[in-house]
């Protein structure tokens, strides 16, 4: 019984959490636009994520390198291209700190990631192409940082360096790997040269036209890093260029992973349950045989014998299969609180094939294992049967 | 002469077990009319009771040949016989045969869930708890009502599907004595309105509420005369 209603409450949390994966990733897709390129210093294979994303720290893509991408002999279709350098910061105010991650960016960065202030400004363009030491704070910085006070104007320690907040952006959430809240922003050139002292990118995102031509503009970012880094042959390149559609695959192929998962423990359980139903079914068989024989004396034909119990076998797996449907909603449920609560999108779908599902494989289980107990039964002899005690 | 209803020609039944081959009935032949009242009588292990399973279509002999209102029962399959079991025949048994935990009204429709006519279950089946006095206990469950009660709720369920045949294997046998006479009272009632009555047992004193004693001894018929002073269940009176 158990088993049953593990089995069932896992296979309608596959197919919920298969519609709500799925909703993840539209609602991601559509948080990209599907259109950008991702530039990544470092080498991976086409499964597994870069080096760079590990910590480690790779040096080969520069601000030139970005600058090429925007030339349209070299990359095709492109819109904007977005420089960044990341790196692990402690902001002090008074006698507040928080630990959050600076983001140098430059002047396509909103073009690229988009996204909106709620107080104060954004940079100029003039602002973020120059060494300037201000900085504009993700929501949840902002709130940590300051609490109750107003931030704009207020001078923070950055390690330690001293920046001025002029801006705070708009509540965003996760979106991909990334949470929006957390950033504090700032000009490329201050965050390469004042903060971290280096010359180097930690990505480039690039702006596409139309997701039609990804694939035509990744090959030529391809190209153009291999020329300027003078990499003769593919494997050795020292760059990862990705589209977002691929990150995306990647947690596709996380959640898949899980349904599996989830799909081998769901066969597993319905499998153990069955027996458990064939044992419980063999042992009623045994403590009613006179009953059985009763009823073959009164008229019950084989047929009509094998029928009612294997509709009490059908009986007690459609209970497990119900209790295992409301098992696996509620679970479901609850993830889908749990993941809308981290600011994903995440749909919480109790579909009617599911339903249908959870009572047609719940009824056919009861009919695989309740057969073999229900032939005993309808095979007794009626003379057996009554004289059993 | 009437028709018979029941006719055994040179019925064997042998039970084998390893290579121990038990004859527990040695060629037994004899006829019962519609409308009769016969009492089988024999000490146990005579075969009284395997003659009375082939005689319920419960089981089959090993050879003969046995007729069931004209029809010789070795050509029917088992769902034939489940048929005709159901329509034909009523068990009455010594230990009731009830089934616990369902009330008396479902306990006599069982047979009537089994039978091809399924109209008016309910009424029938009170209609016939009514016949036996038991009009009052339809919703008691078995476990709540006595010996006697339950006897007659058997009897009930017996003649639910208005059987030719009645086979009341030892049914005084775990009752009191008043509430014997009461099943024996209803038996003879159901003979006198046309019923053929089988009644198996090993009383002298029960067995001459019949018209004609059968008894078997060793496998065989050693006797089967008619009872000459049939005893008149009255109530009151006291079987034994």
């Amino acid at each position: 019984m158990l088993g049953i209603i593990i089995g069932v409450g896992a296979v309608v949390l596959i197919i919920s959490l298969g519609a709500g994966a799925q909703s993840l990733i539209l609602g991601q897709l559509e948080g990209f636009g599907g259109d950008l390129i991702g530039v990544l210093p470092g080498q991976s294979d086409s499964n597994g994520p870069p080096a760079s994303l590990y910590g480690v720290k790779v040096t080969s893509l520069k601000s030139g390198d970005a600058e090429a991408f925007k030339d349209e002999k070299n990359v095709s279709h492109v819109l904007a291209v977005a420089s960044y350098y990341q790196t692990s910061v402690s902001l002090y105010w008074r006698d507040h700190n928080y630990d959050g991650t600076l983001q140098g960016i430059d002047g396509d960065y909103l073009a690229v990631d988009g996204g909106e202030v709620a107080a104060g400004r954004f940079f100029s363009l003039d602002e973020m192409s120059a060494n300037l030491r201000l900085v504009v704070l993700g929501s949840t910085v902002a709130s940590e940082l300051f609490s109750f006070n107003d931030p704009i104007g207020q001078k923070i320690k950055i390690n330690n360096k001293t920046a001025t907040v002029i801006g705070v952006m708009k509540e965003r959430g996760q979106v991909g790997f990334q949470d929006y809240d957390d950033l504090i922003l700032s000009p490329l050139l201050f965050v390469q040269k004042e903060v971290a002292g280096v010359n180097y990118l930690s990505a480039v995102r690039i702006k596409i036209d139309s997701a039609d031509n990804i694939d035509e503009s990744m090959e030529m970012v391809r190209q153009t890093l291999r020329e300027r880094h003078d990499v003769g042959d593919p494997a050795d390149d020292d760059f990862s260029v990705r589209s977002f559609r691929d990150a995306l695959a990647l947690v596709t192929s996380i959640t898949d992973a899980l349904r599996y998962f989830l799909a081998a423990m769901a066969a597993l359980s319905l499998l153990v349950g069955g027996i458990g139903i064939m044992n419980i079914m063999l042992v009623s068989v045994t403590e009613r045989t006179r009953e059985i024989g009763l009823r073959k004396a009164l008229g019950a034909t084989n047929r009509q014998v094998l029928s009612q119990f294997l509709f009490e076998a059908i009986a007690l797996t459609l209970i497990g299969g119900i209790i295992g449907l409301i098992g696996g909603t509620l679970i479901s449920y609850l993830t889908a609180i749990i993941v809308r609560s981290l600011g994903y999108r995440w749909d919480f779908v109790i579909s009617a094939f599911s339903i249908i599902i959870a009572i047609s494989l719940s009824t056919l289980i009861g009919i695989i294992f309740g057969y073999y107990p229900a032939k005993r039964a309808s095979r007794l002899s009626p003379i057996d049967a009554l004289r059993y005690e | 002469m009437p028709k018979p209803l029941i006719q055994f020609d040179n019925i064997v039944k042998t039970y084998t077990s390893g290579d121990l081959v038990t004859e527990v009935l040695k060629d037994v032949s004899f006829t019962i009319a519609k409308g009769e009242f016969v009492s089988i009588m024999g000490p146990s292990g005579s075969g009284k009771s395997t003659l009375m399973h082939i005689l319920g279509l419960l089981e089959r002999p090993t050879s003969g040949n046995y007729y069931f209102a004209d029809k010789n029962i070795n050509t029917f399959n088992d769902e034939d016989l489940a048929h005709l079991r159901n329509r034909e025949i009523g068990f009455v048994f010594q230990s009731f045969n009830l089934l616990a935990r369902t009330s008396v009204l479902d306990n006599v429709k069982l047979p009537l869930i089994y039978s091809q006519n399924k109209k008016k279950m309910d009424e029938r089946a009170t209609k016939v708890l009514e016949s036996v006095g038991l009009g009052h206990r339809l919703d008691y469950f078995t476990n709540q009502i006595s010996g006697g009660e339950k006897q007659r709720v058997a009897i009930a369920r017996a003649l639910v599907n208005e059987p030719a045949v009645i086979f009341a294997d030892e049914p005084t046998g775990n009752l009191d004595s008043k509430s014997g006479i009461q099943v024996m009272q209803i038996l003879q009632e159901l003979n006198r309105q046309g019923k053929t009555i089988i009644l198996v047992t090993h009383e002298t004193f029960t067995a001459e509420h019949a018209q004609r004693i059968i008894q078997v001894y060793d496998g065989q018929i050693v006797s089967d005369q008619p009872v000459k002073n049939q005893r008149q269940a009255r109530a009151g009176e006291a079987l034994k």
